[in-house]
């Protein structure tokens, strides 16, 4: 049943993504992509479209992905899903959290997951990266395609841009004109 | 027992009307914290120092440390586990849920209302070559986030190993994320408890 797999798909990504954000991303793409529920390039889409919108990347595809599957009630449960591990966690731990944060079990435990987050944001890295650049797969004739290029350029500026400290908002915009701007003069 | 003393230290004192009141501020807090922020996660920190500590002085400055520590040690997003925590130590359960409910409610909404445009937007030319030019921007985001990631990760051997392990493990051997998550969490344990015993032994 389409809800009740949103619900334990969505619940599971919110019970095994440590540190928020962009670290849930690795796991997002391996979920949602195994389901079929998106395709690589939809889901890089709505990563800009979540950082052009207010609140948590968590939620905002969690109702994006409810509501395209299976619609209001789709996105009910998939928001609930991701939001449930969270909320009952926080309330049992906010009792004790003066034992939590002295806990050598949860420091310890925490010394693997922060480079364990690290290599698998590297690993989706390198899957955007491959969508980004081939999004036909890798040959020869990658490279006499112009797209390429224009993508280099503007991945290079945009790179620039973020280490710079720009919003992420800036960013999608700059792209987004200069994707304009490239398509049409290609095309 | 302390724990015990920690639990409902605020909403004893109040009485009906003013906890009913009090629920209702955490709502429109937390809407409001959920409609204005951005990116969510950290970005969120700031408004939410803001809105509890500042001006409605339901927590302490010390307590938006705890909040941060125990947000990046609990499986989530920050939102959300910060929503819950203040929630919880201003009005406890239905604070939590209040708050919670208040600091996702924007992003539901607005997402639901885009998910039925984007769709047919996506058929126009202008906003395809949009997006294939955001593509590559948000691969450089993805990779500042990488960075900050790496930065704030502690950088011994064993972090080393297992930063390399889950990187080929998901990225070349399509091993499930569960499995990698829990072995590295382990490995963690492990490791630290090893070095505290070493520690001990000197």
């Amino acid at each position: 049943m389409i809800f009740l797999d949103l619900f334990l798909t969505f619940f599971k990504i919110g019970a095994l993504t440590f540190g928020g954000g962009y670290a849930m991303i690795p796991l997002i793409e391996a979920e949602v992509l195994s389901h079929g529920w998106l395709e690589l390039s939809q889901l890089i889409d709505f990563i800009a479209v979540s950082e052009s919108t207010p609140g948590p990347f968590a939620i905002n595809i969690a109702t994006f992905i409810g509501a395209q599957q299976a619609g209001p009630f789709g996105s009910v449960c998939a928001t609930l899903g991701v939001v449930m591990p969270s909320f009952i966690i926080i309330l049992i731990v906010a009792n004790f959290y003066e034992r939590f944060k002295k806990s050598k079990a949860v420091s310890g435990c925490m010394s693997g997951l922060r480079p364990a987050v690290v290599g698998m944001i590297a690993s989706a890295v390198l899957s955007v990266a491959a969508e980004v650049f081939m999004p036909a797969g890798f040959d020869a004739s990658v490279f006499s395609d112009p797209a390429i290029y224009v993508s280099l350029g503007i991945f290079a500026v945009s790179t620039f841009l973020a280490f710079k400290k720009l919003h992420p908002i800036f960013i999608v915009c700059f792209s987004a004109v200069a994707g304009i701007v490239s398509g049409f003069l290609l095309a | 027992m302390n724990d015990n003393k920690e639990k409902n230290t605020v909403s004893e004192k109040l009485t009906k009307s003013e906890y009913v009141k009090r629920l209702i501020t955490l709502f429109t807090t937390f809407f409001k914290i959920g409609a204005f922020t951005f990116g969510g996660g950290y970005a969120m920190i700031p408004l939410i120092q803001r809105e509890t500590v500042e001006k409605h002085k339901w927590i302490t400055e010390e307590d938006i440390l705890d909040i941060i520590a125990i947000a990046e040690s609990t499986p989530g997003p920050i939102a959300i586990n910060s929503a819950t925590f203040v929630g919880y130590k201003t009005a406890g359960f239905f604070g939590a849920m209040l708050a919670t409910l208040g600091v996702v409610l924007p992003s539901f909404c607005i997402i639901l209302l885009i998910s039925y445009v984007l769709r047919e937007f996506r058929e126009i030319k202008a906003v395809q070559y949009a997006f294939e030019g955001i593509r590559a921007g948000v691969l450089a985001l993805l990779i500042k986030a990488l960075v900050s990631m790496y930065k704030k990760c502690p950088k011994s051997p064993a972090a080393y190993i297992v930063m390399g392990a889950s990187f080929i493990l998901t990225a070349f051997l399509n091993v499930n994320f569960i499995f990698v998550i829990i072995g590295c969490a382990l490995f963690g344990l492990i490791t630290s408890a090893m070095a505290a015993k070493k520690e001990g032994n000197k």
